[in-house]
């Protein structure tokens, strides 16, 4: 054989071999900007670990959190890599439907995750998934309506300060309303800020022998004071609003305080999507009778279900996608402020710190959010803003859409808790509860 | 007083008018997607609605950089003729049997037809989760295909029956005489005859199986998702993105759209006829 053909025939073989070599890894993930961002960097990934290819599903949310369920119930394996929240994690963790996140890399550093964080994704004291980013909820406000106003936004406001300031900033004729917040129901919508509004009144959605609280004084408190200021103070049709529609009203400038999701921050701060990027405070989520609770806490996190076919692969990504290493890679490609909040203590740099002016206060929300221990009463669960039991999600969007019905006018406040009261007696019961 | 010439005119205007209006109103929100495709962000969610504004391209460069449009495009093309064609296969011998050898049990059989596509899909989504499974057929063209198929063979049968129905049973019998067989009969003449109701059956058909969500979204994942999967996936719930979203939906509607605008006098054929006689 000629030399030629040989390097020939020796380098096609070369390149099967390494094609026949080559894992695939599925990841199913959300489409939001900092997952975008890790798609878009796996290049890098690739580029170290040829012989993993991976393979990219993004999907809305809703549409997500129902494969994955089916996918991971079924045993199906179609993903090798899932996108899960902590209520996943843990429950998912709980019934041996995931890998535990054992034997990390020497250089991962698990220590530097925040405790908080890694409990949250945590079932038994066994971490199940490896966290992408971390969120706590925090107050936005107007700084330039403040001034006009006279007004000082305190570091630790009560929801009575904030509804004061809602009063004295709404200017219905300007379209300026006080207040913004969640109106839409869902579990995962009105329910994750109603839930740490009446944590900060002292409620709590069950006691210790998992008997709901609604006909209790602190919600009555609680949810009179939510529909009574987005009624007077929220924007038009506040009942329907969820995360994307308050960020709209805010970056237009029609709301002077918005209680939401950290992540808020750098959409809020960014001038090509906000007309008031210049004028933004932060401060921490309100309190009342108590801070325990007032603030959330939620994480997107890599996980690997049971049923993967390539988990070893899927497990060197996750680990790479969740590392130092990936955080000082978006900070070189894509500027510090773009890094993924929240997961880890080495991510608050100064440079961090100074290029992303509400990172002090979501970092100390994060320190201070303890899930184990959420309210000021004793509970039996596990959550701030949820309650980490199957059932939750089926009850927790039924009270949403009575709160939601509450805020249109269509009940009175009374009404909707009994309503709420009862709903959840009976879905708690025929659930088995006190188990 | 108005001459009978008048009064037709008149007539003939405000039919114009209302035709008119209501066209308008069915096509705003295409063309309110077209707009809001070249528009930044905050331009999409501004309140009142802007329809003057500094026209951008960075929404279509994105999906340009972060999707590929063919693979998905390829996938709703071949799912699409895949099914449409499997289809007729079964509905072109079901709607002859129907038309031209009748049984006291074909109205029902046709009405119980009609009746599965009252089933909500969610309430079947496991059992056919499970089987596309069993068969290794997840995320695979084939098992949408096979889906696509049985959604919309129900409208395809009904289609066909009503043009074989109107075609006098005489042309067959003289076929028959000249000693054609069954197929020879469905093939030589049947079809040729019907090719108009074919056309228009087999357009409908590729338009649903372009649109269709619910099962493309549930059983698919990377290799054999279809445009409607690639929309889906800029929907998110943090952040804004309507007009990302309307760029992609652009881009996911415009051949399905234009290959309807050039069709469409055969589908407004096959979905009017028989409806006045």
């Amino acid at each position: 054989m000629k030399p030629t053909k040989l390097l020939f025939a020796s380098a096609l073989l070369a390149l099967s071999t390494s094609a026949l070599a080559a894992e695939t890894v599925t990841i199913a993930t959300v489409n939001n900007a900092d997952m975008i961002r890790m798609q878009r960097l796996s290049a890098e990934f690739q580029k170290t670990h040829p012989d993993i290819k991976l393979n990219w599903v993004v999907l809305e949310e809703n549409v997500l959190r129902q494969r994955l369920t089916t996918d991971i119930a079924t045993g199906s394996g179609q993903f090798d890599v899932l996108t899960i929240g902590m209520y996943e994690a843990s429950l998912w963790g709980d019934r041996g439907w995931l890998e535990p996140m054992k034997d990390l890399p020497a250089d991962y550093d698990l220590d530097d995750v925040f405790p908080s964080v890694r409990e949250g994704l945590s079932a038994k004291g066994q971490l199940y998934a490896l966290p992408f980013y971390a969120e706590s909820s925090i107050t936005y406000y107007r700084t330039d309506l403040f001034k006009q106003a006279g007004l000082t936004m305190p570091e630790h406001p009560t929801w009575d300060q904030i509804g004061e300031f809602a009063a004295k900033l709404t200017d219905k004729s300007k379209e300026q309303y006080g207040i913004c917040l969640r109106g839409k129901a869902g579990w995962g919508e009105n329910m994750a800020l109603v839930t740490t509004l009446a944590n900060g009144y002292g409620a709590r959605w069950f006691d210790e022998q998992w008997q709901p609280e609604f006909d209790g004084p602190e919600w009555k408190q609680a949810l009179s004071f939510y529909v009574d200021t987005m009624t007077k103070y929220g924007p038009p049709g506040a009942s329907s609003n969820g995360f994307n529609e308050n960020l709209a009203l805010f970056n237009s400038g029609k709301c002077a305080i918005w209680v939401d999701a950290s992540v808020a921050g750098s959409f809020v701060t960014d001038e090509s999507q906000s007309k008031v990027a210049d004028d933004v405070g932060f401060t921490f989520a309100p309190k009342q009778a108590t801070d325990k609770g007032t603030a959330w806490l939620y994480s997107w996190a890599l996980a690997i279900p049971t049923s993967a076919k390539s988990k070893e692969a899927a497990k060197t990504f996750s680990a790479w996608a969740t590392s130092k290493e990936y955080a000082a890679l978006v900070a070189e490609k894509e500027g510090v402020s773009n890094v993924p909040p929240g997961t880890r203590q080495s991510t608050y740099t100064d440079a961090y710190l100074k290029a992303a002016p509400f990172a002090k206060v979501t970092l100390e929300s994060l320190k201070v959010a303890d899930p184990a221990n959420p309210t000021e009463k004793p509970v039996p669960y596990v959550g701030i803003q949820l309650v980490t039991i199957p059932e939750f999600q089926a009850i927790g969007t039924q009270v949403g859409k009575l709160f939601s019905a509450a805020v249109t006018g269509q009940m009175p406040v009374d009404q909707a808790l009994t309503s709420a009261q009862a709903i959840t007696t009976r879905e708690m019961k025929r659930a088995g509860y006190p188990k | 007083m108005l001459t009978l010439k008048q009064t037709r005119r008149v007539h003939s205007a405000l039919i114009g008018l209302i035709a008119w209006a209501i066209a308008l109103l069915l096509f705003f929100p295409i063309f309110w997607m077209v707009l809001t495709s070249f528009k930044t962000e905050i331009d999409a969610f501004a309140s009142p609605p802007q329809f003057i504004f500094h026209p951008t391209l960075d929404n279509y460069l994105h999906i340009q950089e972060r999707s590929g449009y063919l693979r998905f495009a390829w996938n709703s093309i071949t799912i699409a003729l895949g099914s449409t064609v499997l289809g007729l296969l079964f509905a072109i011998p079901a709607a002859y049997s129907m038309a031209f050898h009748p049984t006291h049990r074909t109205k029902g059989t046709l009405l119980w037809m009609l009746s599965t596509k009252m089933l909500p899909p969610v309430g079947v989504l496991v059992p056919i989760y499970l089987l596309a499974k069993q068969f290794g057929l997840l995320d695979s063209r084939i098992a949408l295909i096979v889906i696509y198929t049985l959604i919309n063979l129900p409208i395809m049968v009904w289609m066909i029956y009503t043009y074989f129905k109107d075609i006098p049973r005489d042309i067959l019998e003289a076929a028959r005489m000249d000693g054609a067989s069954t197929l020879q009969e469905i093939v030589r003449v049947l079809l040729p005859i019907s090719k108009g109701g074919i056309a228009s059956t087999v357009l409908l058909s590729l338009i649903l199986c372009w649109n269709e969500a619910f099962w493309s979204l549930n059983l698919t994942s990377s290799q054999a998702a279809p445009l409607t999967a690639l929309i889906a996936s800029y929907s998110s719930p943090e952040g804004l993105f309507w007009a990302k979203l309307s760029a992609v939906s652009t881009l996911a509607c415009a051949p399905i759209v234009i290959f309807g605008w050039i069709s469409q006098k055969q589908l407004v054929r096959g979905l009017s006829f028989g409806a006045v006689k």
